[in-house]
């Protein structure tokens, strides 16, 4: 009934394209108590996965897993060619550079003002002299004009985050995330805190920026009516296992059933 | 399914609920005795003469009377200087605090340094320099560097480190997780992260711990002249050695008017900066 996530076959190490393969991942806060009990999940270079699932089922572990401001207990992440769970200093802070990601909270830095929270994206390259006296590139301003103006906020540059709205605030950290010219963009709830019409608008957003670049986007969502619109692909979760793996046409009830457990909230 | 649960008395099953556990009672309850054993076993060890008790108003009167009126011509001959020497001392021992108390408070805060030896490096820093009160810092450096506004300014610094450090640590462990996370997705090294994620989110608060020192440390550095320190506490010191009270009390008036414009100044700075 439920179709079973694929186990990828022993995958090439060296592999440099922009897929992202999840081996047998294991992540317990606790030890003998996994939140996610072996993951495997192979996302290609492009396109939309949404991850579904119940409160507490790992999807936020999962996702702060791959570019790891959670380090999985064991397992694998191979992406562009390294693999992300054995990184550490200086190689985790360069593979984290090309990661893009999206909060539910926003996570703005509050009192700067919106203009230096899209430069932030660059902090990865810039030197901390620089980015201290913020002497950031023409390149990098230029940049973070253009993708203001892509965003629809181009007007607030000077304005202070903590003026905007949650909408706004989340076009910033959007901005943020492409600033760094990431391969891949991981969206933990972004829109959770946001009212159901920013919602479709900021999902929108992230989308096609996305396919714009060419990049593929994992977002961790929790409306299933929103999943299905957006995602090319549903990977839907329980108590840390995969249970439904698939587009979004094949997601029935029946599964829904499964990852979210009962029946009587379905109509 | 509901109705038949209300109807049913027994789903109403009797709880108890207490404010505190019998242990917490107990415990509490003997909390209490301790402090009032503390307060009659100090009583006797202060020895209070009964006498000297009953004679206090009488002295007090006595003594007000002796300092009223103030001896004005004071300040312009000898207080002046010494309170100019005084705000000297205080705003230049809080400058070296801060460049002091900066790399301390970081290395003591546990989130920004997951040390656990520098952590504690920091920590005994921090306990050290608050554990020994100012006068006795500025005997330590009036020893050492002879006496003068120098070794006031520099016991000065070495007291403050303590409080500046403490508070900033405690702030920067207080600022908030997620825009620090959001830094460390895009790579971002070390010290970045510390001027860009931390040091705006706990700047106001740094300010204010700054300045609440400032102003404690005005009416410290008007008594470390009394070491031999500098400062207005010289003239005080003076002053009360000739039994000169109207010089006291000139004296102890210029820093009350001191401390006051102070106050309000550092208020008027705080909501500019909050």
């Amino acid at each position: 009934m439920t179709q079973l996530a694929t186990a990828s076959e022993p995958h090439n190490q060296a592999n440099t394209s922009g897929s992202l393969v999840l081996k047998n991942l294991v992540m317990e806060y606790v030890p003998g108590v996994p939140v996610l009990s072996g993951i495997s999940l192979e996302l290609e270079a492009k396109g939309i996965t949404a991850i579904i699932g119940p409160s507490g089922t790992g999807k936020s572990t999962l996702i702060r897993c791959i570019n790891r401001l959670v380090d999985p207990t064991s397992g694998d992440i191979f992406f562009k060619g390294q693999n992300l769970a054995k990184l550490k200093g200086r190689q985790l802070r360069y593979a984290r550079r090309h990661i893009g990601m999206v909060f539910q909270e926003y996570n703005l830095l509050e009192r700067l003002s919106v203009m230096e929270n899209v430069l932030s994206g660059r902090l990865g390259y810039v030197s901390a002299f620089r980015a201290w006296l913020r002497k950031f590139s023409p390149e990098d301003i230029d940049k973070a004009f253009e993708l203001l103006e892509q965003v629809g906020m181009a007007d607030f540059a000077n304005q202070r985050a903590d003026a905007l709205s949650g909408g706004q605030r989340q076009r910033v950290a959007i901005a943020r995330a492409l600033m760094q010219s990431p391969d891949i963009l991981l969206a933990d709830e972004p829109t959770s805190s946001l009212d159901p019409k920013t919602s479709v608008e900021i999902l929108d957003l992230m989308t096609e920026q996305a396919r714009l670049r060419h990049i593929p986007v994992v977002i961790n969502i929790h409306d299933v009516s929103l999943a299905k619109r957006f995602a090319d692909r549903i990977v839907g979760m329980s108590a840390g296992k995969v249970v439904f793996d698939g587009p979004p046409e094949d997601l029935q009830n029946d599964h829904l059933k499964t990852i979210y457990g009962g029946e009587d909230w379905l109509s | 399914m509901n109705q038949q649960t209300l109807d049913n008395p027994t789903f109403l099953e009797k709880k108890n609920w207490t404010r505190f556990t019998p242990l917490e009672r107990t415990s509490r309850f003997l909390f209490y005795v301790v402090t009032l054993a503390a307060i009659v076993v100090s009583m006797q060890t202060i020895e209070i003469i009964p006498e000297f008790l009953i004679d206090a108003p009488e002295q007090f009167a006595d003594m007000f009377n002796r300092m009223w009126p103030p001896d004005v011509s004071y300040y312009p001959d000898s207080i002046h200087d010494a309170m100019l020497e005084t705000i000297h001392i205080a705003t230049l021992g809080t400058l070296i605090a801060i460049i002091m108390a900066i790399p301390v408070g970081v290395m003591v805060a546990e989130n920004v340094t997951q040390n656990k030896l520098l952590n504690w490096i920091a920590r005994f820093i921090l306990v050290s320099s608050r554990s020994i009160n100012s006068l006795v810092w500025a005997l330590l450096f009036v020893a050492i560097l002879g006496p003068g506004p120098l070794a006031g300014a520099f016991a000065i610094a070495f007291r403050s480190v303590g409080f500046i450090g403490k508070l900033f640590g405690e702030a920067l462990e207080e600022s908030h997780k997620g825009p620090i996370e959001a830094l460390h997705t895009t790579g971002a090294p070390w010290f970045s992260i510390m001027t860009m994620g931390y040091w705006p989110q706990v700047l106001p608060t740094f300010w204010s711990i700054v300045l609440f020192r400032w102003d404690i440390n005005l009416r410290e550095s008007a008594v470390l002249g009394l070491v031999g320190a500098g400062g207005i506490g010289v003239a005080l010191s003076t002053a009360l050695e000739l039994f000169f009270w109207d010089r006291v009390c000139m004296v102890l008036l210029s820093m009350l008017a001191v401390v006051a414009i102070v106050e309000l100044l550092v208020t008027q700075i705080r909501k500019r900066i909050l």
